[in-house]
């Protein structure tokens, strides 16, 4: 292996000078659950690597404007710790839970998994469905971004050199609302989503649906925001019609490739089946949420 | 090649070793320190062979380079017994005959650990989901876990 620079900075505004600054291929390195792999694999050779778990804001969970604002390089177990934040956004835990083992979990970041870009990564369905917004850091300073412009296709996002993830922020949720995030996989651990379906949803006082976003994983190039699967939910009490409705726009949205993991066609009827098991579970949620 | 000097704390002691960047923390226990306790199985982080806490959180250890763990602390294997006196976990492990070639069962005595030190009374379930990034090939895994659930028991009592 030809020699590789290890920085650690304390500061965004040093790692943003480093990252776009480089000769060469620079890497941010948050848990490393992936880099490191390619890099051991000889997939990808960086001059240089920046460190970025020394930056205080990328690796705190801190509450905002009735939000949460939780830092790119946050692991994914202190998430799963964090009672308050599971407690708010149940559905974005489950897709954060689903990322590897324990060990696994230990180091890698909700950052990594949507900068990876793996269109089956399983917490950018829910993320993507609570509408969070991630905050971005690059050499011509701050931007946000809704979570779904970021992914552009598998291995390829639409941040600029030397721009980062630096934080996601979820929003301030409205009374009656629950989320969800169920996926399709032969085991039920150590695996990779074959489909995922991410529902948030809002009742109001009477019970009927009045807001949703539903989000699709490893069904096309990358996860997929369906309107006309939320379309499906609105207005209605979320009953087994509209379950239904929701089911077939979700599998109507898909355009998966066939791999050894799951055929084309049993790819789009699982994305219904798990849409609507999703909205399902965020249902009984909003019910439970006052 | 310059290498990085790294300060940290194994198992209670301080160490320092020399490390250039793409080295694993696996390789630095193993080959530097002589901690040959923490297996490599995989190298990719899907077996839990290399399994340790780095300031109390379970991790494997191929996927973390040497140089991360400055001023971090790191628990491993050879730290788990006080002297000559088994942890629980590693006397039940005997006990019920839980492990065969062994190269897994280092790994897997850190992660229970790290469960019943969150979770003092797991139930079957949530020892087998904690442990399934630990992978054994001989045991077949049901003594693995009965061995963690009576060392849970036991530990309770104390």
């Amino acid at each position: 292996m030809s020699e590789m620079r290890y920085e650690a900075p304390r500061t965004l505004a040093a790692a943003i000078a480093l990252l776009s600054g480089a000769n060469g291929q620079a890497s941010a390195l948050a848990g490393g659950t992936d880099l490191l792999i390619r890099m051991r694999a000889g997939s990808v050779e960086p001059a240089l690597l920046v460190d970025i778990k020394g930056i205080p804001e990328m690796t705190s969970i801190v509450a905002e404007n009735g939000g949460y604002r939780f830092g790119a390089a946050v692991p994914c177990m202190e998430l799963v710790e964090h009672e308050a934040f599971s407690t708010a956004w149940p559905g974005v835990i489950d897709g954060v839970k689903l990322i590897g083992s324990i060990q696994v979990k230990g180091r890698a970041t909700v950052g990594g998994n949507l900068c990876n870009a793996s269109p089956a990564a399983d917490s950018v369905p829910p993320l993507i469905a609570a509408g969070a917004v991630v905050g971005i850091v690059g050499p011509n300073g701050r931007r946000e971004s809704p979570v779904e412009n970021v992914v552009t296709g598998p291995g390829k996002t639409s941040l600029a050199k030397g721009e980062i993830v630096t934080s996601f922020l979820l929003p301030r949720r409205p009374p009656h609302s629950g989320d969800a995030y169920f996926r399709f996989t032969p085991r039920t651990e150590m695996d990779i989503a074959v489909v995922g379906a991410g529902v948030n949803l809002t009742l109001d006082d009477g019970g009927v649906c009045r807001q949703a976003r539903v989000c699709l994983g490893a069904v096309a190039e990358r996860a997929l925001l369906v309107p006309e699967a939320a379309a499906a939910l609105i207005g209605t009490r979320v009953d087994a019609a509209a379950l239904k409705r929701l089911a077939a726009a979700a599998s109507a949205a898909c355009r998966p490739i066939d791999d050894k993991r799951g055929t084309k066609e049993f790819r789009i009827k699982v994305a219904g089946v798990m849409a609507r098991r999703a909205a399902e579970m965020a249902l009984t949620r909003a019910r439970r949420k006052n | 090649m310059s290498k990085h000097h790294v300060t940290a704390t194994v198992n209670g002691d301080v160490v320092e070793f020399l490390c250039e960047t793409h080295r694993s923390l696996l390789d630095v226990l193993r080959d530097e320190l002589n901690l040959t306790g923490t297996k490599e199985g995989c190298g990719t982080g899907d077996c839990g062979a290399c399994s340790v806490t780095i300031d109390g959180r379970l991790t494997c250890s191929c996927l973390v380079l040497g140089v991360e763990v400055e001023g971090k602390a790191i628990e491993t294997i050879e730290g788990m017994a006080a002297g000559a006196v088994l942890h629980p976990l590693q006397r039940k492990f005997l006990e019920h005959a839980a492990l065969q070639c062994g190269i897994c069962t280092p790994g897997i005595l850190i992660a229970a650990r790290s469960l019943l030190e969150r979770n003092p009374d797991p139930t079957e379930e949530e020892v087998r989901y904690w442990l399934a990034g630990n992978l054994c090939r001989c045991t077949g895994y049901h003594k693995i876990v009965d061995a963690v659930l009576d060392a849970a028991r036991e530990m309770r009592r104390q």
